[in-house]
Parts: structure tokens; C-alpha cells; sequence
């Protein structure tokens, strides 16, 4: 049976994309934010992931308002980055896990998760910057499965369902069928908002919160509904939302292996953490 | 369902309301798109039939006349991309402050 070697959760702020290229990673701005992936990189050398599970939110390249699925599972030979129109340079193509992909629809959907399924798929920042954190050579050395949730136009799933969601996908996964060592990635948050009078929002107490909840009490931030999370953590930072998906793949129990927290990376507060399953 | 200051939740009536300026917004993923609108803004915001308000906001390249006109930050990013705006400059004009300002503002939450 395939195996959860454990799980990377970070923000993927689109700025991350130019510093990258413009290789600004000792800048005194980006160090600290930077500096925070040595020890990630360094466990994913022992956890050698073959296979990467990423539940991230598009931000209007793959889907816009004309069909806007809640739950859309990748099931692509390939998925490619595009231009977002703000001019961040493209990434290379990432190779899909296609038996995954399907094993995971099939069993969501016998699980009564009504899932989109997209066989073809632009992938976005929030999946192509925190892999090429996780790999900065961009010689990916995983296959993929996306898991985008809606985070663009209200209604959005709540964090109970998207926690829900996870746990299937972990069960679903511990059924597969297969050798394979899979990473579950999950991209977003923490706490930042973009627009209106209050753009700017962070809050440092609440990101702090639910870092630790996630090991101590993974269902914590599920207690609320989508409203009350935005007035928590802004209007982008209900993308924390990814974080819960991805905690819940690991099963009841989880430890910390890593984390680093720092503000500002743009206008977000910016947070990764590595997780791996407790008995 | 939400009554947080300062914030409006893209919601069912937003995204009605805003869909044309939004589906322009969306068409500048692409270059040519990009260049097609900096050519002639009046006769692309009239192809993807914004209304005046949208217009008007468009010509202001004002976020918070965007959003009032249904504009979806996402998409309206992309608008911004156009002139080079980072989301510092859109933060400022959107608070009443300079960049540096609101610069300033983010980095005081560090130590909060």
C-alpha cells in the first residue's frame, strides 16, 4: 500500500515567484522567509515523496466565474503554468500521477464528495511557487495531483468540509494500491486580505493559534464558518483552508517537525510547516 | 452574513454584478489581450460590455470604485498587473495612505 511520508503547508505569495527569479533569496526582506525552507528541504531528502498530492486555490488562470467548481480533483498526463498577467515567469511542467488521480475521484465520489474532474488544468502560482520552494532547481523529481478549492466567490466549502475532504483523501490513499511515497502539500494563508478599506490585515495571534492547533487540535479552526475565518484572518487568509485539507490527510494524530513564521512576505503573513503522521 | 469593516465578501450579488468587468479583468492572463486594451480602452471595456460604473472605475483605475462595482480581487490583479502595480501601491490607495505608509503598517505587525 502506498504510504503518507507526511505534509508541507506554506504560503504562495506571488511575489515569491519574482524574488526567485530574481534571485533574491539573501535580501535582508526575503531571508528570513527563505531561510525557513532549508530544514523543509532537508527532511524531504529523507522523506523521498515519489508522489506530491497539492491542495491549493486558483486565483483566475484554470477556472473563472463562468464555471467555478468547489472541489476540482487533476486527473492531466501533465499540468503547465501560464501567464497570470501580472508577469511572474513561468515555471517547467509537472508530470501527473494519473492512477492517483483517479483512484482518489473514485473513492471521493463513492465517499459522496461531488467533485470536478479536469483532465486538462493550468496550474497557478499557489501549486508552482511552493514547489519550486520544495525544489528550487525545478528538476521535479514527484509526479502531481491537484486538489484546487474554491476560495474566489462565496459560497465556500467550509473548513469542516474541507477538513472532512482530507480525511477521505488520506483514507483514500492508504487504500492505494501501490509502492508509491506521497507528500501532501498544502498552499495558501495565513493571514493576509488584499481588498477594501481594510487591506493590509494580519493577525499574528490567530496565525500563531492555528499553527498549534494543527498538532494539538486539528479541528479547531473548524469550529467556524467561512464569515467568521475572514474576519480572523482576512480576506486571503481563509486560504488556510489548504492547511486544514492537508492536516487532515495525516490521520488523527500528527507532530511538527518544522515551522517558521514571519511577517510581512508582500502583504501577507507568511507561515510553513512540516507535519508527518503520529501513531 | 458578514459585517467585517472594511470588507465586502465576493458573493452571490458581486459576482452577478461584477461578471462583465470581471471576464475583461480575466482576459488580461494574456499579452496580446494586455496590448489590445492599452490600444484602445474604450473600445475593449465596450466589447466585454462593461457597464458605466465599471467604466468609470476602469478609467480611475480606482480598487476600491472596482470593487464597489463588482470587481473580484483576483481578477482585478490582473488589471493592476497592466501598470506595474504591486500590492503595496494597491494596499496605499486603497487605505488613504503612501506605500510607504502601509509598508510601514505591515511590517508594525511583526512585533504585535
Amino acid at each position: 500500500m502506498a504510504q503518507i511520508v507526511g505534509a508541507v503547508t506554506t504560503s504562495h505569495v506571488p511575489a515569491i515567484g519574482k524574488a526567485i527569479f530574481k534571485q533574491l533569496q539573501n535580501e535582508p526582506y526575503w531571508k528570513p522567509f527563505f531561510d525557513g525552507f532549508v530544514k523543509v528541504r532537508r527532511w524531504l531528502e529523507s522523506a523521498r515523496p515519489d508522489v506530491v498530492v497539492v491542495f491549493y486555490n486558483d486565483h483566475g488562470l484554470n477556472f473563472f466565474l463562468d464555471k467555478m467548481p468547489t472541489f476540482a480533483v487533476g486527473a492531466a498526463p501533465s499540468y503547465t503554468n501560464a501567464d497570470e498577467g501580472w508577469g511572474i515567469p513561468t515555471i517547467p511542467a509537472f508530470r501527473g500521477e494519473q492512477d492517483l488521480s483517479w483512484h482518489l475521484i473514485n473513492r471521493l465520489v463513492a465517499a459522496d464528495f461531488d467533485i470536478t474532474t479536469c483532465q486538462e488544468m493550468l496550474v497557478d502560482h499557489a501549486f508552482t511557487l511552493p514547489m519550486a520552494l520544495l525544489w528550487p532547481d525545478q528538476k521535479w523529481p514527484v509526479q502531481v495531483v491537484p486538489v484546487c478549492i474554491n476560495t474566489v466567490q462565496f459560497p465556500l466549502p467550509s473548513a469542516k468540509r474541507c477538513y472532512a475532504l482530507g480525511e477521505q483523501i488520506g483514507n483514500a490513499i492508504r487504500g492505494w494500491q501501490s509502492d508509491k511515497r506521497v507528500l501532501i502539500l498544502g498552499t495558501g494563508g495565513l493571514s493576509h486580505q488584499l481588498e477594501g478599506e481594510r487591506a493590509g490585515f494580519i493577525n499574528k495571534p490567530f496565525d500563531i493559534q492555528f499553527m498549534d492547533s494543527l498538532t494539538k487540535d486539528p479541528k479547531w479552526a473548524t469550529q467556524w464558518n467561512s464569515a467568521e475565518l475572514v474576519e480572523k484572518a482576512g480576506t486571503q487568509g481563509i486560504e488556510l483552508l489548504m492547511w486544514l485539507a492537508t492536516r487532515a490527510v495525516l490521520g488523527d494524530k500528527a507532530r511538527e517537525v518544522h515551522r517558521n513564521y514571519h511577517i510581512p512576505i508582500s502583504n501577507t503573513a507568511s507561515g510553513v510547516m512540516v507535519m508527518e503522521p503520529a501513531a | 452574513m458578514c459585517n467585517i469593516p472594511g470588507t465586502k465578501l465576493f458573493d452571490a450579488d458581486m459576482a452577478r454584478k461584477g461578471y462583465a468587468l470581471n471576464k475583461m479583468c480575466f482576459s488580461f492572463n494574456e499579452e496580446a489581450n494586455r496590448k489590445a486594451f492599452l490600444a484602445d480602452e474604450e473600445g475593449y471595456m465596450k466589447q466585454y460590455g462593461l457597464n458605466e460604473q465599471q467604466a468609470a472605475a476602469i478609467r480611475a483605475k480606482n480598487v476600491l470604485q472596482l470593487l464597489e462595482a463588482g470587481g473580484n480581487a483576483y481578477y482585478l490583479a490582473k488589471f493592476a498587473g497592466i501598470f506595474g502595480l504591486d500590492m503595496q501601491d494597491i494596499g496605499a490607495q486603497q487605505t488613504g495612505v503612501t506605500k510607504a505608509e502601509f509598508q510601514a503598517r505591515l511590517d508594525a505587525y511583526a512585533t504585535a
